[in-house]
């Protein structure tokens, strides 16, 4: 009786157990494709990949952030100009194809693609590390703060208040007084700024998460609480955390600039976008393309990578087919 | 009656989505006379909710309705925008399932139901503030001289449904939809509900479409019932005629869902298994830094022996403490008192001492929705307890092991890949049954484990938990609110109230012959048909 009941109740089990909610979303019914045979582990990233592959948009923006990435490390080897080499006869010039300066050269008679493409090296690069930086140290720090709780929890989350309540400009200039001038200390400087918010967004997710009941079951199981922070909560809050470092790294490129524009950050001759644009916008009226220049690129990479980050999301969250 | 208040028909709803079109509701007709009560009733997915918002046309957009849905001769499907809004709420109007969330957090209650009066009835001042008073009364709040500037939070879940029914009623409407309206409450509370609706009903004269999964609050309430599946209306009629001759195969399923039968007994000299002695459970509420700390104590004093093969049913209210109580005896909330596994006093044991233990005493959780992780396929999730309790097995052997657990509970174990949320709740709770079955424990607690499936998946539920525990001679302690599956599970049952025991004692004399007040209060609500 009970074996034979078991097979009825299966078919039972998946024709009325469907709730509304799953009709309207389970467009593709009780057969979803099935996912290649994957090692456990592996799997969810090569789901995620084969998802993001079909999000045009991301898709698109990936291939256009790999480009702008490329030209920037690889171009300025091919340009017939250096970064600070001075073109005596062109200065101010507009963009134009016959001259030599395609994209025009700024007030000092420097090429401008030559510069912005140097300028992107900077950018792109403070905003990976820092992002990375506070990526890492966020999230870790954020999911053992909200998964320990209690005392501990009050002491890791006063630490970021005071952290929080140190002036950014007091901190800069106090670790150039220490360590002296140097790009690795923007990168240090920043991510010890950004992953605050995360840790903050990450506490409050694995607040949430940890009351839930597949983490109580994994608590029933045995399983190690690091186990539970790597394998549950932060897997499961990658939500957010991915929307909060698109929104990151413009952050981080702008905060780059501020420095740089106050000469806490790259020096001349060495350039950043941050740095051409806000040069731009003081020749804006004589000389628009050297706001346009720059900003373009900026502006370029920030979509893409706005659409990346909406991709990944959605990629990362098995629900979405 | 000549022409009926409310006409559906022929209506169907088709979901426009990007895969392609979702039929939710394929053609229904039915009608609603002036004053009768008609229940809608089906299972989950069965577009008995979708035809009810298709009535407040509060449908999304990409909904398309064809069909005619006649309010006295009025096609509801035609009228305009600002025309609906003037018949929402005055002719007719509707209360929801959760009481919880279906009231504004931020606004006094009073304020809330007088919006409705002054909107629709340009009733307002003093004149909307006896209106309220008076409506307060009628749905039976008591004090409504100081209710009426309370916030949500501070009424229970039964006087927040009892707020919603004011609001409806503020103006008198010829119908009212009432979507389960009780499912979220407690078995008492539901009862006082039912009786107010009933109350008002007659007074007001008002018709009622009740719609609901529980077709034991059918044959209480309804005049007539309609019975929908997938979309369509398998059978309708007069409700004693359908509760005593169903036509359908799908309606006579639905009506003998109840779960049946008991459980054989188990021998007096068991071993005993799982022992609490004074089991308590004390929460910090607030918590000071110099001096006492403010406690509340959820579970006070519970002494309990669980033996070998026994099923102890522990059944309470919500806020009984009986869900504290389970984790507590798995040592997955702190207590007092003294527990002991077989013969291990684990009292005082803490995490690492307790892995041990933990394969052979699992759980299984209420939500089959929260309690597996999304991100994780189900054979991860099923071969999560086994690297930690056999590191030795290599991928293979683990394979092995949860292709042979989901066999065990009835899914295709090529269902190992695949992601949670593409299973059903009834499914779902299966592959959490499969989790706590591939580490072969011997004690298994079950935390309102078929609470939330529908009644012919719970039946399903019920029966695979019952092969288990005679297969494997598995101790169950079962958690439940719902008495009908209690009664047909257990050996023993608890009756808790407030943290403590209110009675205990086999499961054939509890609900034969109940002895406290309390437990036959319980029993009378749960409209089981006992002999009294």
């Amino acid at each position: 009786m009970t074996s034979s009941s078991g097979a009825h109740d299966t078919h039972a089990a998946s024709g009325t157990g469907r709730d509304a909610a799953d009709h309207l979303q389970g467009g593709g019914g009780p057969n979803p494709p099935q996912a290649p045979v994957a090692q456990p582990g592996e799997s969810l990233a090569r789901e995620a990949w084969r998802r993001l592959r079909h999000n045009r948009a991301a898709m698109a923006s990936l291939v256009l952030l790999a480009l702008m990435a490329v030209i920037c490390i690889a171009g300025p080897w091919f340009m017939p100009w250096d970064l600070a080499e001075v073109d005596w006869n062109a200065f101010g010039v507009a963009p134009t194809l016959e001259g030599q300066h395609w994209l025009g050269t700024d007030a000092n008679g420097r090429d401008l693609l030559t510069r912005t493409l140097y300028g992107g090296r900077v950018s792109l690069s403070v905003a990976l590390v820092a992002t990375l930086v506070s990526l890492v140290i966020g999230v870790l720090y954020g999911a053992i703060s909200g998964y320990v709780g209690g005392r501990t929890d009050n002491l890791m989350m006063r630490f970021v208040d005071i952290m929080y309540s140190l002036p950014f400009m007091f901190l800069v200039i106090l670790l150039m007084v220490v360590f002296g001038r140097n790009i690795f200390l923007i990168y240090a400087a920043i991510g010890a700024v950004e992953w605050l918010d995360m840790a903050r967004i990450v506490r409050g997710q694995t607040l949430s998460l940890k009351r839930r009941e597949f983490i109580e079951a994994a608590h029933a199981l045995g399983v190690r609480d690091s186990k539970i922070v790597t394998r549950h909560l932060i897997p499961n809050s990658i939500g957010p955390v991915i929307i909060y470092v698109t929104l990151t790294v413009p952050k981080v490129i702008l905060l780059e600039s501020f420095l740089s524009f106050l000469g806490l950050g790259v020096q001349e001759p060495l350039t950043s976008w941050g740095v051409l644009i806000s040069e731009g916008t003081s020749n804006m009226q004589g000389a628009p393309w050297m706001l346009i220049v720059p900003a373009t690129f900026l502006a370029v990479t920030l979509f893409c990578l706005n659409f990346l980050g909406d991709g990944l999301r959605d990629a990362l969250d098995p629900r979405t087919r | 009656m000549s022409t009926p208040l409310l006409e559906i028909d022929n209506l169907k709803v088709d979901f426009e989505l990007p895969t392609g079109t979702v039929s939710a509701v394929k053609g229904v007709s039915f009608h609603i006379d002036q004053g009768e009560t008609v229940a809608l009733v089906g299972e989950s997915g069965s577009g008995k909710s979708v035809t009810s918002t298709a009535l407040m046309r509060l449908l999304p957009e990409m909904a398309k309705i064809s069909g005619a849905i006649r309010l006295d001769g009025e096609d509801l499907t035609q009228v305009s925008a600002s025309r609906m809004r003037r018949l929402r709420g005055n002719e007719f109007s509707m209360i929801f399932q959760e009481p919880m969330t279906s009231l504004n957090p931020l606004h006094r209650i009073g304020r809330q139901i007088a919006e409705v009066l002054h909107r629709h009835r340009g009733v307002s001042g003093s004149q909307a503030r006896t209106r309220v008073l008076e409506l307060l009364d009628q749905v039976g709040i008591p004090e409504p001289e100081r209710r009426i500037s309370s916030y949500p939070h501070e009424l229970s879940g039964g006087q927040r449904q009892r707020v919603m029914i004011a609001m409806a009623l503020a103006c008198e409407p010829r119908l009212l939809i009432a979507d389960e309206p009780t499912t979220a409450l407690d078995v008492t509370v539901q009862a006082q509900i039912l009786d107010l609706l009933r109350n008002l009903q007659k007074r007001y004269g008002m018709a009622i479409l009740f719609i609901t999964h529980d077709l034991s609050l059918v044959r209480r309430f309804a005049e007539r019932v309609c019975v929908m599946r997938y979309g369509e209306l398998v059978e309708s009629g007069e409700t004693a005629k359908v509760f005593n001759d169903p036509q359908h195969d799908y309606t006579r399923m639905l009506l003998d869902a109840e779960p049946r039968g008991s459980k054989a007994a188990v021998a007096e000299d068991a071993p005993v298994l799982l022992s609490g002695q004074d089991v308590r459970v004390r929460f910090t509420t607030k918590k000071r830094l110099f001096g006492k700390s403010d406690y509340f104590e959820a579970v006070r004093g519970i002494d309990l022996t669980v033996r070998r093969g026994q099923t102890v049913g522990i059944v309470g209210e919500s806020g009984s403490g009986k869900s504290t109580l389970g984790r507590a005896l798995l040592r997955l909330l702190k207590s007092q008192g003294q527990l002991r596994f077989e013969d291990t006093d684990i009292t005082d044991f803490d995490k690492s001492r307790m892995r041990p233990l933990r394969s052979r005493m699992q759980v299984v959780f209420q939500d089959p929705f929260g309690s597996l992780s999304p991100r994780l396929t189900v054979g991860e999730i099923i071969s999560e307890g086994l690297k930690v309790h056999f590191p030795e097995l290599d991928r293979r052997e683990r394979e092995a092991r949860v292709i042979e657990s989901l066999e065990e509970v009835a899914l295709d174990p090529a269902m190992r890949k695949r992601y949670p949320h593409e299973f059903s709740g009834g499914q779902r709770q299966r592959i959490a049954i499969a989790r706590a079955l591939v580490l072969k424990p011997d004690f298994l607690l079950l935390d309102e484990p078929t609470s939330a499936l529908d009644r012919s998946v719970q039946m399903t539920v019920i029966e695979l938990l019952r092969h288990l525990q005679q297969k494997y001679n598995l101790t169950y302690v079962f958690i439940s609110h719902d008495l009908a599956v209690v009664r047909a599970l257990s050996d023993t049952v608890l009756v808790m109230k407030e943290g403590q025991v209110v009675e205990q004692g086999s499961a054939e004399s509890i609900f034969r012959a109940p002895q406290e007040a309390y437990t036959k209060a319980l029993l009378k609500a749960a409209f089981l048909d006992t002999a009294a």
